[in-house]
């Protein structure tokens, strides 16, 4: 990008900053480094088809769930709908349904809770016509969380069935 | 039992007065949590040779700390006192120490046998009716001489209770460290008042949920360290780690049967997770729960007769009881909201447990057919108590909420009073409470 362009951006960025003075560290770096301008849109085109990068960009690796629930909505239907396409396309390529919940849980019923998230989303994969032995599936209860904060804002990002391409190529 | 050799003491001679006094003055009653601490008076150890600086001073105070701890005792503050001993065959002057308000006094006397080796005479007098509760010697290497305190404070505390002690125990936890979304975990265990930590792993995987064995030997838990999570025991002795039985998906949850012959533990299957029983000489396995269902954290009797879990078989998470084997499976909890992580008392009484009601978590106990529910604390998130090998303390680990937020482990009497942080290098969790070490 050119100076004048950074420059503009800059400014732009501090302005946000201000106006969002109450706005947490964490959202103010997404907005700077994360996405929404020019650096997504890079890695949109930069992306090799059959990529990891392609399934995480231009297909979504991740469906969220409620609170305490394992079923799948329609969000988390279309996003593993467009996942069973691409493994169709790459037939070659393996993934793992990494499982997750928020810290609102005991530790062990979070391990099987977040077990049964990650087998919801093989058992559709599977009902799609995907199959099993190209989908592996691993439990991390509340132990990795994307998102810190203790609000419904970050629950809500950590609550997910993430797809992990493991035969990249 | 090697491990056992590492702590030991040499009891030289144990003479306990069975005496029992007609005023029950000393009788501490246990289950009263808001009774008057018995006040005690625990001089400096008497150090003629005094080889080691402060050492008299500091077994002192390690006893004073448990006894003060445990708020069944007042230890009196030694710029009181009047008398001062210079010898433990010295008989106390009782009318100075009752003047102080004194009602029991621990006097002892070290000596140097070797470099390594120390010995500690020591009395706990009964200083109304003037007479010796407890005389005993005890012989340890110097560098144990803070274990040497707690089985002095457990002696006091169970002649003076009628209680077993529980100073010298060790809990294993988890230590952590690192962001929030990145937490590095690592075995760790410590003495139960915090002191000498140690970390067992090295923190290139994730290891959650350390239970002792029955013989404080081993450590079960759960580790990433082949992918997906599995149990396996950690021996303390010789460092080396197993994992229990192979199986094709996670097990978790795991704890030791009270003969530590046994595991029982949860194995995931598809979309449910059922509770295993695994014998530690053959790695057989037995099925105890088959439903689709999240079966888990299973906890034996101390009788081993019964075992409690949880199960979401109701739609919320909620306590059961079956037979050992698995039958006559029986719902306990029937309060608002939902209940996990029992854990059954070692005294058989009580099961204590973590609820989630109205967003909030708290560390409770009821009785083994669930009746007597009482909550102990309650915040933002408590979750897992274990028991002291007396069944008198919980700890349990709070975590405070926020992108800085962490956990850190707490002890607390059953009666909800005299809660405690227990100092930890860092963030700290999951804590197991071991048995009497000697």
């Amino acid at each position: 990008m050119t100076y004048k362009k950074a420059l503009n951006l800059s400014v732009t960025f501090l302005l946000i900053f201000i106006l969002t003075g109450c706005a947490s560290r964490q959202k103010i770096e997404q907005v700077l480094f994360g996405g929404g301008n020019d650096n997504e849109a890079d890695i949109v085109s930069n992306a090799i088809p059959g990529s990891s990068q392609d399934f995480t960009v231009n297909v979504g690796d991740r469906v969220f769930f409620v609170t305490n629930s394992t079923s799948l909505d329609d969000d988390a239907k279309a996003i593993l709908e467009r996942q069973a396409s691409w493994l169709e396309l790459y037939p070659e390529i393996d993934i793992i349904i990494e499982g997750h919940a928020d810290e609102r849980g005991t530790r062990e019923y979070n391990l099987a809770l977040s077990a049964k998230r990650a087998e919801a989303a093989v058992s559709y994969l599977e009902s799609l016509g995907i199959g099993s032995d190209r989908i592996e599936t691993i439990s991390y209860g509340k132990e990795r969380p994307v998102a810190a904060c203790s609000s419904e804002a970050c629950w809500s990002q950590n609550r997910r069935a993430v797809s992990v391409v493991i035969a990249d190529n | 039992m090697r491990i056992k050799i590492r702590y030991i003491l040499t009891v030289i001679a144990i003479l306990l007065f069975q005496i029992r006094f007609p005023q029950a003055a000393l009788e501490i009653n246990v289950n009263d949590g808001n009774l008057k601490p018995l006040p005690i008076a625990i001089p400096s150890v008497i150090d003629k040779q005094g080889l080691e600086k402060d050492l008299g001073f500091d077994i002192s105070r390690v006893i004073a700390s448990d006894l003060a701890g445990s708020g069944l005792f007042y230890p009196i503050n030694p710029k009181a006192f009047l008398e001062n001993l210079s010898s433990i065959s010295q008989k106390p002057n009782f009318n100075s120490w009752r003047v102080i308000n004194a009602e029991t006094l621990l006097s002892a006397e070290l000596s140097y046998r070797d470099n390594d080796i120390v010995s500690i005479d020591y009395r706990l007098w009964d200083v109304v009716a003037e007479k010796a509760l407890v005389e005993q010697t005890l012989t340890t290497s110097r560098n144990k001489w803070r274990s040497l305190a707690h089985v002095i404070a457990d002696t006091v505390y169970t002649r003076l209770t009628g209680e077993k002690g529980y100073f010298d125990t060790k809990v294993a936890f988890i230590a952590e460290s690192g962001p929030k979304t990145n937490r590095i975990k690592r075995l760790a265990i410590m003495d139960q008042d915090g002191f000498n930590p140690r970390l067992l792993t090295t923190g290139n995987d994730l290891v959650l949920t350390p239970r002792f064995s029955p013989n404080s030997e081993d450590l079960v838990y759960l580790s990433y360290r082949n992918g997906q999570p599995q149990v396996y025991i950690y021996n303390l002795e010789s460092k080396q780690t197993y994992v229990v039985g192979s199986f094709p998906g996670m097990t978790f949850a795991p704890r030791f049967s009270p003969d530590g012959k046994k595991i029982i533990m949860s194995l995931q299957e598809g979309v449910g997770s059922n509770i295993f029983e695994m014998n530690l000489s053959n790695f057989e396995r037995r099925r105890l729960t088959n439903t689709p269902d999240i079966n888990t954290a299973p906890s034996y009797s101390p009788d081993a007769k019964n075992i409690v879990f949880e199960s979401d078989k109701s739609g919320t998470q909620q306590l059961y009881v079956m037979d050992a084997n698995g039958n006559n499976v029986r719902r306990i909890s029937y309060g608002t909201g939902s209940y996990s992580t029992p854990v059954w008392s070692p005294r058989g009484d009580y099961i204590a447990f973590t609820k989630i009601s109205k967003g909030r978590f708290m560390i409770g106990v009821m009785f083994a057919d669930g009746s007597g529910e009482r909550i102990i604390t309650d915040g933002f998130h408590n979750e897992g108590p274990t028991w002291s090998p007396n069944g008198r303390v919980l700890m349990f680990f709070r975590e405070s909420p926020g992108e800085s937020g962490g956990s850190m482990i707490y002890s607390v009497d059953i009666t909800g009073y005299n809660e405690k942080l227990i100092d930890t290098p860092g963030f700290a969790s999951d804590p197991s409470w071991s048995n009497l070490l000697n």
